[in-house]
């Protein structure tokens, strides 16, 4: 089900409402685009001779910025390539991508960061930003040369898929990460402590299930939580799954840590009740764990302990998924429903108004990583989603734009998508 | 005159007119270096010892230089590796050293505190030549005194200082030489190479060099080794001169006035540039030169000479 694409000089969108995530509003207004910039937004607009988009009921906010996702290439284009994780991503609403660099090889210089863009602008679908390697290879052991990555567009580092477990070699990630006032995403894991991909609690108990408890999580967070104090970095907590994680950033937060953090759809939706048949499409790291640690983790989202969400996309073909628990790769798709879900999970259960869980997937990670914030506003650049609340669509697998279907939801009915991108005087309909 | 110090044993210890006593006191000996016959016999019949544990082949004929330049002998005791796992300490060194009656060591030691070790065991003077990360005093004065004879009084003149701050002895020395000469100091290097608490050293701390490269009147150049950093502290040595190199692009771009120095040795294409020593305004040469005269003063100061008026 391939999006239709065309150019659209001036254009005007009307009859919707527009969100502000800065302001966390939301208001009826008409939006004129030319020339890839917005030119007005308001009621009664002159638009001469522009197109139209009927927006009536429909909402229409600045694109969203995914900063974590897996894009497999280059090494792994049998599971997803830059091109058709972009769409996939364009489809969920996701113009900004930030690919990380845990690829075969992984990105650990400049002419691979450079790779990944060109490939993306290739594709012409969501925007490569991607994050270069904390250390070389990904081994944990010897800086990288960020300096020449951020030159080349990286917009941050981290070794995400496995921890730097090293505390010197995390120290100095974070000290030289300030030359180039970049974050440091970190993938919380203390190795030793997990032996396998389950949370340590009752399912894994019941199902005789090898794990890991939620103190690997927290204690790694902790440990990056103070070094990134004592060195005055930017750290930022890749997908939070725990309530202790969540109680030890709101608390650095109130002493002034510059630490961010995010979290994933999954986690703010699913339980490790969801593991009783084995299904691997809820095999993922960290793993899914209790109620109370998925209730901790909408309430870190509505009080802004937890800044981001973010999708973790992790694509795996068919081959791999269809397994034993213990040998299925950890990881699912998540383009796609990551919306749908926050919207359900978060805005129709009055968590959150709109406008502020759009701030979760526009605002905050273009702050933490120093990309412009494409507000509607005259003078913007045109980076705008509109999306169809009202919409109930089931995501079936026939619909799946990824190159990988590895997705727990696959068959549901969920609410609310994604009907336009527009980037520029670019207009892809879905 | 003679100075109130006995030892050389870092510049933290002196004030600024023991530091111009020594610099004044190198002028002359300066002037000594350009006759023909470069000797005085101002020390015949004394003997120093270069006690070095880390080699260098530069700064102990450097010091052997200044010594015979003063009619004095410069005898070399190099403790390699082997000496020392035989089980030689450095006290056991020291005492064999002060029943052969050297007048004066010139020591050199990984560790910081080992020349402040040994004056508390021996008769003789001791001169610091580079303990550890700690100081290079010798070196602060002959910067110091290169930097006076091209420039004048440095007072309130800006140096910055680029590098591995952290492990370098000779950025410690120069921060508290040139503040102490009433200069304004900026270090500049990655965060990982530069100290907790750098600033109270007295000087300003940056980590971008385009920052701060374009407003200092003195360009200090120091080497960085990716032996002693390990691998933690930078990517590469690509990168290290990308981002703090002084590169010819940076070069270009420096005020016709600026002046560069470095210590020594020069890893070319890593710190700075081969275009950098056809630099009209680099001193690196005089330096060298300005070294001996430098040490024939503080020999010739704690040997007991008088200053000459």
């Amino acid at each position: 089900m391939m999006p239709e694409k065309s150019t659209v000089r001036k254009l005007l969108l009307a009859g919707g409402t527009v969100i502000d995530p800065a302001a966390r509003t939301a208001r009826r207004a008409d939006v004129l685009l030319e020339n890839g910039r917005i030119a007005a937004v308001g009621t009664g607009l002159r638009t001469g001779d522009a197109e139209r988009i009927d927006c009536t009921g429909k909402h229409i906010s600045p694109g969203f910025v995914d900063m974590h996702c897996h894009l497999r290439e280059p090494g792994r284009e049998d599971r997803e390539t830059i091109a058709t994780g972009a769409l996939s991503a364009l489809s969920g609403g996701f113009t900004r991508i930030c690919p990380m660099p845990n690829t075969e090889p992984p990105v650990d210089t400049e002419a691979q960061v450079r790779f990944q863009i060109r490939r993306g602008e290739e594709a012409g679908w969501a925007r490569i930003h991607p994050v270069g390697c904390c250390t070389k290879g990904r081994q944990g052991r010897e800086l990288a040369e960020m300096g020449a990555m951020v030159a080349a567009g990286a917009v941050a580092f981290s070794d995400d898929g496995d921890p730097v477990a090293d505390a010197m070699v995390m120290r100095r990630c974070l000290e030289y990460s300030k030359v180039f006032d970049v974050p440091v995403l970190s993938h919380c894991e203390v190795r030793e402590l997990v032996e396998g991909c389950a949370n340590e609690g009752w399912m894994s108990t019941r199902l005789g299930l090898k794990a890991g408890p939620d103190v690997a999580e927290s204690a790694q967070a902790a440990r990056d939580i103070l070094l990134a104090e004592f060195t005055g970095a930017r750290l930022h907590i890749c997908h939070v799954s725990a309530r202790a994680t969540v109680d030890l950033i709101r608390r650095a937060k109130e002493r002034g840590v510059s630490v961010t953090a995010e979290t994933c759809p999954h986690y703010f939706t699913l339980t490790e009740a969801a593991l009783a048949d084995f299904d691997t499409n809820y095999r993922v790291n960290p793993p899914l764990r209790t109620e109370a640690d998925r209730k901790a983790i909408v309430a870190g989202l509505a009080d802004g302990t937890i800044d981001v969400i973010a999708t973790d996309h992790a694509p795996h073909i068919k081959g791999e998924k269809e397994s034993e628990w213990d040998n299925a790769p950890a990881g699912m798709i998540g383009f796609e429903t990551a919306f749908s879900l926050g919207y359900e999970q978060l805005v129709q259960s009055k968590v959150m108004s709109l406008p502020d869980c759009i701030a979760r997937l526009t605002l905050a990670p273009a702050r933490i990583l120093n990309l412009p914030v494409h507000l509607i506003e005259p003078g913007s650049e045109v980076d705008i989603v509109i999306l169809d609340l009202k919409a109930s669509w089931t995501y079936a697998p026939e619909r799946v734009l990824s190159k990988s279907a590895n997705s727990p939801f696959l068959g549901l009915t969920l609410r609310g998508r994604v009907t336009n991108a527009i980037l520029g005087e670019t207009v892809v309909s879905f | 005159m003679k100075p109130r110090f006995k030892h050389l044993l870092g510049i933290e210890g002196l004030d600024r007119s023991d530091i111009l006593t020594i610099l004044d006191q190198a002028r002359t000996f300066r002037e000594v270096l350009d006759r023909p016959i470069p000797v005085v016999p101002a020390l015949r019949g004394k003997t120093v010892v270069n006690l070095f544990f880390e080699a260098s082949t530069r700064t102990a004929t450097s010091f052997q230089l200044a010594a015979s330049r003063l009619s004095a002998q410069c005898v070399n005791f190099s403790r390699t590796a082997s000496s020392v796992s035989k089980g030689e300490t450095l006290l056991d060194t020291a005492r064999n050293i002060e029943a052969m009656r050297a007048e004066g060591i010139i020591i050199r030691h990984s560790m910081p505190g080992a020349p402040h070790f040994l004056a508390r065991h021996v008769r003789a003077f001791v001169v610091n030549a580079g303990d550890g990360a700690h100081e290079h005093p010798t070196q602060a004065l002959l910067d110091a005194f290169t930097l006076r004879d091209k420039l004048g009084d440095l007072k309130g003149r800006r140096i910055l200082i680029v590098g591995d701050i952290a492990h370098s002895r000779v950025a410690r020395s120069n921060v508290f030489c040139f503040t102490r000469l009433g200069a304004k100091v900026a270090v500049c290097g990655p965060p990982t190479l530069i100290p907790r608490y750098c600033e109270e050293l007295g000087c300003e701390v940056f980590c971008r060099i385009d920052r701060v490269l374009y407003e200092v009147d003195v360009v200090n150049m120091l080497r960085v080794q990716q032996e002693r950093i390990g691998v933690w502290c930078l990517p590469t040595l690509r990168e290290y001169r990308e981002l703090y190199g002084l590169t010819a692009e940076r070069l270009k771009k420096l005020a016709p006035d600026v002046v560069v120095t470095h210590p020594g040795p020069v890893n070319w294409g890593v710190e700075m540039d081969f275009d950098v020593a056809e630099f009209p305004q680099a001193l690196i040469m005089s330096q060298v030169t300005n070294g001996v005269a430098v040490r024939m003063a503080v020999l010739y100061l704690l040997a007991g000479g008088e200053q000459t008026p």
